[in-house]
């Protein structure tokens, strides 16, 4: 039996990673390009193929997600607009400089570099301040992302971005204020990241909003899902240009990342943040480590590495779109239990 | 009704892609508004199971 020219094995296949997916999606507003393109690569497509068909189906979820987080009020519309300025100019100058680098024939192992780096960087940061715990940026009520935010729940780096007055200034959902130029300045470097990689860029985004401009997570991983949607599917309508979208690989896809997301998107307002910043972290870490054995299997010639990669690739997935569930379960019957009569 | 496989082995074209990603976006609108009937349906019945109500 087939469906869209698939066997209803690999139909399954995609369903069920598009689950895992979803999940994960919904629940930090990234993880789409950076685990779909790689996987879809180990399976054989042609890189223009798995690039433009992560990029459709990253722009399905993404909308499907920001649906949902905006029926939560978690998208501040006015910051993803300006997000969206600066990030389509910094993906331009991105770009660029891929072309300027290929041309001196260093572009592939440069930007294998970058990524593992920049990937781990934030990954090791992010697992550090949240296993630290404390008053570091914990502690934001998710049910709450219209309220104020406590002076406190604001991490020091972004503090001391917001004393910085240059007008104008742009009051921000959570009551964050900060300066125009600023907004600017961080969706121009993150799309000029995302440019250089080629991948959506949600990894540096999200921790960007928080870490740097102080927007309370939920929000954060709300507006960014926004802003995908405009950068995926602008990308995704230029690979479709050259027939680099196959619907075969996106509908089954989508199908399962939908309900994921759902899950995801909802689990947002149970799980505690500070799980949130955990669970995101160990994930970066394992895309870095995914990747940088895929690049020594690449130089080395080592085929057996890029199975191992996608093997990273899909436990990180599950391991992590596991632990969001089981979470939240755990805390729905905590919640169940301390509201029960004794 | 669009024919996906034609769509899908669509080459070129601004407007075969922006079919391509048409599709995409109507198969996200159809999967939002179908799963969110289903979570309003079974939703709850659902989170009181899990919370073991």
């Amino acid at each position: 039996m087939e469906i869209l020219g698939l066997s209803l094995a690999m139909v399954v296949l995609f369903v069920g990673f598009g689950l895992l997916i979803g999940v994960l999606f919904g629940f930090f507003g990234m993880g789409g390009s950076f685990l779909v393109t790689p996987a879809l690569l180990v399976m054989g497509y042609p890189t223009r193929v798995a690039v433009g068909s992560g990029l459709a189906f990253v722009f399905g979820t993404s909308v499907i997600a920001t649906l949902k987080h905006r029926d939560m009020g978690q998208v501040d519309y006015k910051l993803g607009i300006l997000m969206i300025a600066g990030t389509t100019a910094g993906i331009e100058v991105g770009k660029e400089i891929v072309i300027h680098l290929e041309s001196l024939g260093m572009a592939g192992s440069i930007i294998s570099v970058t990524y593992v780096v920049l990937l781990g960087g934030i990954g090791a940061f992010v697992t550090y301040e949240a296993m630290k715990g404390g008053d570091s940026g914990g502690g934001i009520d998710h049910d709450a992302a219209d309220a104020d935010v406590d002076a406190d729940d604001i991490p020091e780096i972004a503090k001391k971005i917001q004393s910085y007055n240059v007008p104008p200034m742009i009051s921000l959902r959570g009551g964050v204020s900060v300066s125009l130029w600023l907004i600017l300045a961080v969706a121009f470097v993150t799309g000029l990241l995302s440019g250089f990689l080629g991948v959506g860029g949600g990894f540096i985004r999200m921790p960007a909003l928080f870490y740097l401009i102080g927007v309370p997570v939920p929000i954060a991983v709300g507006t960014d899902l926004f802003e995908i949607v405009f950068s995926g599917g602008l990308g995704s309508f230029l690979y479709a240009l050259d027939g680099g979208v196959d619907l075969s690989i996106v509908l089954p896809l989508l199908a399962g990342s939908a309900f994921g997301a759902r899950v995801g998107s909802a689990a947002t307002s149970i799980v505690d943040e500070e799980e949130i910043k955990v669970y995101f972290g160990l994930m970066l870490l394992g895309g870095a480590l995914a990747v940088a054995v895929r690049e020594i299997g690449n130089v080395y010639g080592i085929d057996a590495l890029n199975t191992v990669s996608l093997v990273l690739i899909l436990g990180s997935a599950l391991l992590v779109s596991g632990a969001v569930v089981y979470s939240s379960i755990t805390a729905l019957r905590e919640d169940s239990q301390s509201s029960s009569p004794a | 009704m669009v024919d996906l496989a034609a769509v899908a082995s669509a080459g070129g074209g601004s407007v075969d892609a922006a079919m391509l990603i048409g599709v995409v976006l109507l198969e996200a609108a159809l999967l939002y508004v179908g799963y969110g009937a289903v979570e309003q349906a079974f939703g709850h019945a659902v989170v009181e199971r899990l919370r073991g109500e």
